[in-house]
């Protein structure tokens, strides 16, 4: 197949190939962007931290498989190391995302002004009751 | 005082470890041909190790790994000396690596350079080193 593509007979698989290159790449730079844009701009480490583990994460992660494409394509070489590299971001971000969200919690963060939920608070509040019960 | 409940992180790890420790040993075998090598495969191991000791506590770890980190520099360090003086012996300089064709009993036919010895000793240094240090600053109390 890509002794094919090298020799030019099937030019247009290429093209198709170099728009979704060009296409991972661009749009994972874009959600980073939109990413950093969403940190600085939302009100609060709650917030903040959605934007940033979310956007951040899928954009990499686009980048990463443009990558993957450009040397598999254009290059003939199986780098495994950035499918490994997907995965693992895929896996960790969101937890890293999560544990600094609770340890913003539990060191006393406050919410947003205009949230009106937190129900966080009120189950900690009868887990509390519960244990001085006991 | 309320114990955390970490199971998010914990069964995260329990999969995750085995990508980090399959990355460090593939870093250090690819060494000799690619960017890598002992000192970034040991670097990586100990990282592995470093996230057992966030998730779980310092006990926990030390029965997951029963390895004095101390014994494992000093073996590191017994392997590096111990191929470079190798070639002492057979009237080379220094430091002479040898390659060769070597017959495992499991493995087959095998060539094998001592140079990668050499980098194993450097794999165990660096492993022991940085957990030594880590786990000293850990126990401090």
């Amino acid at each position: 197949m890509l002794s094919i593509w090298k020799r030019g007979l099937l030019s247009n698989v290429s093209v198709i190939i170099d728009f979704f290159i060009g296409f991972f790449i661009l749009v994972g730079s874009l959600f980073c962007l939109i990413a950093t844009i969403g940190v600085i701009r939302l009100p609060d480490v709650y917030t903040r931290n959605h934007a940033a583990s979310k956007a951040a994460t899928l954009g990499v992660m686009s980048i990463l498989l443009g990558t993957f494409l450009y040397f598999y394509a254009l290059e003939g070489h199986f780098n495994s190391r950035l499918i490994l590299g997907i995965v693992f971001l895929f896996m960790t971000s969101p937890i890293s995302g999560h544990l600094i969200n609770r340890a913003a919690y539990n060191s006393g963060v406050k919410l947003w002004d205009k949230s009106v939920r937190d129900d966080l608070k009120e189950y900690n509040k009868k887990v509390l009751e519960k244990s001085s019960v006991d | 005082m309320r114990k955390t409940n970490n199971i998010i992180l914990e069964t995260a790890v329990k999969v995750l470890l085995f990508f980090i420790a399959l990355y460090s040993v593939y870093i250090f075998t690819a060494g000799h041909y690619y960017p890598g090598g002992g000192f970034i495969g040991g670097l990586m191991t100990a990282g592995a190790i470093v996230l057992l000791l966030i998730t779980y506590d310092i006990k926990t770890v030390t029965k997951i790994l029963p390895v004095n980190y101390r014994i494992l520099t000093a073996i590191g360090l017994l392997f590096a000396i111990g191929t470079s003086a190798g070639s002492l012996i057979y009237d080379l300089p220094f430091l002479t690596h040898a390659f060769g064709d070597v017959h495992l009993p499991l493995l087959g036919e095998l060539s094998i350079h001592t140079a990668t010895l050499f980098d194993l000793g450097v794999y165990f240094v660096v492993v022991g080193v940085t957990m030594t240090i880590i786990q000293t600053i850990g126990e401090d109390e």
